[in-house]
């Protein structure tokens, strides 16, 4: 388990993490299944050009994301998180649908400070095999470099 | 009462052991044969969930089949708590799926004869040409009835090498199934997989390359006999049929594959599969490597 307490985490990265470690370890699965089949397709602007894509080589299917930092209504920037991956890959857009979900609207500062060991604290060790959740903790470092990047680019 | 053999395939007919061989047309057949039990073995351990071929148990090969302290398969009680709870018996016939043009359904099928399962078969194309063909899937899990299956002690001397089993066969044939660019060392894994952490690149001295990917069709299924001779035999890299040869990659799965072809297909009995691969070679301490395009001496000069 990580040393950091879930008052650290975004709310919905907490939520998250409190829906998988409460399910039996089959049901851990079926949840990730879920946020594979929920990971929304790309946007046209990025469907149309897979070269904005960073890949992530890591994981051991296909997988492609991109970050963008958009500012709200009130003027604070927003973070989304979009990838790509293909359905005989369902564990590598169950990984990437968990971060599309967790990591949206949250602010950089917020996505910075996200423990890079997030997805060793989801329960799923048991139900992919840590040799796996590597490939997620691979995505999540490679967001949070990317969102840290656009943040110097501003 | 063992399940008949696929009779069905020409090309199966020219193998060595065409018995370890049912096409996708005889097993949806079959489905229903008593005795008969499908294993669904994938890289990716969620896609089981997503469909599978109705009826099939899954097995997976880390969560199942690894010991989860040591380095190394489960032992003979574990083994018969995994296969009796997926409904399978000792005289069972096992057909055995996966992505990837059946690595690791090939892995598992190898993990099962470490045990002496007897009657476990592939399915020719696996789990992709199932699908290309619009054959049925389901997501409803089977509830198979518990059995009990006989506990086995692994026999690991006849089809596994162990490190020093290499070492002191350096010289004799040696098949490298990883990419060309793992082979010389210019990768430490394959491209766009992920680092798995091995110190040094190159291969083992004198093995010879032949990536796995050359014993299959477009389609995923193997490549008939001929084509395969020419491959592994004198016009290929060389392999006699009484050769003892030992497979290894990077972690054991893609030469459990090869080992699949030179033992049923091509009938070659003294090939064993180094499942330590290069995760153990290329970090090991006082092991010989050779980098670059050629296999290498046996003995590297001072």
């Amino acid at each position: 388990m990580s040393d950091a307490t879930p008052a650290d985490l975004p709310e919905t990265l907490a939520g998250i993490r409190e829906d998988f470690v409460a399910l039996s370890v089959a049901d851990r699965l079926q949840l990730l299944l879920e946020f594979a089949n929920d990971l929304p397709d790309l946007p046209a602007r990025y469907a149309d050009h897979p070269e904005l894509l960073e890949p992530v080589p890591e994981c051991q299917a296909p997988i492609a994301f991109f970050t963008e930092v958009t500012p709200d209504d009130e003027g604070t920037p927003r973070v989304q998180f979009f990838a790509s991956a293909p359905p005989s890959a369902p564990t590598s857009r169950g990984f990437a649908g968990i971060l599309a979900e967790g990591l949206a609207n949250l602010t950089p500062e917020q996505v910075a400070a996200v423990p890079g060991d997030y997805p060793m604290t989801l329960g799923l060790a048991e139900a992919v095999s840590a040799l796996r959740l590597r490939g997620m903790s691979a995505l999540l470092a490679r967001a949070k470099a990317q969102v840290e990047q656009h943040s110097r680019a501003r | 009462m063992p399940v008949a053999v696929d009779g069905s395939q020409a090309k199966f007919a020219e193998y060595a052991h065409p018995e370890r061989l049912v096409s996708t047309a005889w097993l949806a057949e079959h489905l229903e044969d008593p005795g008969l039990v499908v294993v669904e073995s994938d890289e990716d351990v969620l896609l089981y969930e997503t469909g599978h071929i109705p009826g099939a148990v899954k097995v997976d090969w880390h969560l199942d089949l690894n010991d989860p302290v040591v380095r190394d398969y489960v032992g003979g009680a574990a083994f018969a708590r995994l296969m009796g709870a997926k409904g399978i018996s000792r005289d069972s016939t096992i057909v055995v799926y996966g992505d990837k043009s059946n690595w690791w359904a090939a892995y598992a099928l190898w993990v099962f004869r470490l045990f002496g399962h007897e009657d476990v078969r592939l399915l020719d194309g696996g789990r992709d040409k199932w699908i290309a063909e619009d054959r049925p899937l389901t997501t409803d899990h089977p509830t198979p009835t518990p059995v009990d299956y006989p506990v086995v002690e692994r026999d690991d001397s006849g089809i596994r090498a162990f490190k020093e089993d290499v070492l002191a066969h350096i010289g004799k044939p040696l098949i490298d199934i990883r990419s060309p660019q793992e082979y010389t060392g210019e990768r430490l894994h394959m491209p766009d997989y992920p680092e798995e952490g091995a110190l040094r690149g190159g291969h083992i001295p004198t093995a010879r390359n032949v990536p796995w990917a050359r014993s299959v069709c477009e389609d995923g299924s193997f490549r008939p006999r001929a084509e395969l001779e020419a491959i592994y035999g004198s016009d290929g890299v060389g392999l006699r049929p009484e050769d003892e040869v030992v497979t290894y990659c990077r972690i054991g799965e893609r030469s459990s594959h090869t080992w699949f072809v030179l033992t049923y297909l091509l009938g070659y009995d003294a090939v064993r599969n180094y499942d330590g691969s290069w995760t153990e070679w290329g970090n090991a301490v006082r092991v010989p490597i050779v980098a670059g395009p050629e296999p290498g001496m046996a003995a590297v000069p001072a």
